[in-house]
């Protein structure tokens, strides 16, 4: 079901903190966080945001395009290698 | 024989029926045109009248997209989340399914027909 109009989109409060800070000091840092579930707000678009995946940040630039989706959608918990004996 | 957007209609089936041969075009939707137009859902398309066939090609023009236009947005969908790299993305370039179901059995409409392993051991007992 969706969300609630009303609330906005989700996004982890220490994670918009830092997305401020990042805003102000205008300088590039990549922001690490763990919220895989926040809403990718349009205020990231040009931001690194370093996701984290369960056992590494993947760090994702985020386009325009990205506004809308999960950051958790950018950074792959499985990692299949292919089935073996599958040389080629 | 009735042509609309592109498509020919099969002549000897109901209206309804026939308005689904086009791409974008279901059941309901179907029904929907039929009824704003005034023409009876069961009319064959063989007794419909050159008012009648105006009539539903201006509204499908102007209220849906069809066949090729249809086609293509798909595609262009597809292919942004293709190129932002999110988890749907991934799985449509793999062509496995997007949205969690299970891929150990079936999943065979995305996988498209089994491929056989050779040497591939059976499960022993």
């Amino acid at each position: 079901m969706a969300r609630s109009l009303k609330k906005g989109p989700y996004v982890f409060h220490k994670l918009l903190d830092k997305l401020v800070k990042a805003k102000e000091s205008n300088k590039k840092t990549v922001i690490k966080t763990w919220s895989r579930s926040s809403m990718i707000i349009p205020d990231m678009v040009g931001e690194t945001i370093a996701v984290h995946n369960g056992k590494t940040f993947i760090p994702v630039f985020i386009t325009e395009n990205m506004v809308g989706h999960k950051l958790g959608e950018f950074s792959p918990t499985r990692s299949f290698r292919g089935h073996s004996g599958n040389r080629k | 024989m009735a042509r609309i957007a592109g498509v020919d209609l099969p002549k000897n089936k109901r209206g309804v029926v026939s308005l689904t041969y086009i791409y974008g075009i279901g059941p309901s939707r179907a029904e929907e045109i039929l009824n704003s137009v005034g023409v009876d859902v069961h009319t064959k398309v063989q007794d419909w009248t050159d008012d009648n066939i105006k009539a539903i090609t201006t509204l499908i023009q102007d209220n849906f997209t069809v066949e090729g236009e249809l086609r293509s947005e798909i595609q262009t969908n597809i292919k942004r989340l293709m190129d932002i790299g999110c988890y749907r993305g991934l799985r449509h370039r793999k062509g496995l399914p997007l949205r969690g179901q299970r891929t150990q059995t079936n999943a065979r409409t995305r996988k498209g027909k089994r491929k056989t392993v050779a040497n591939k051991k059976k499960a022993t007992k």
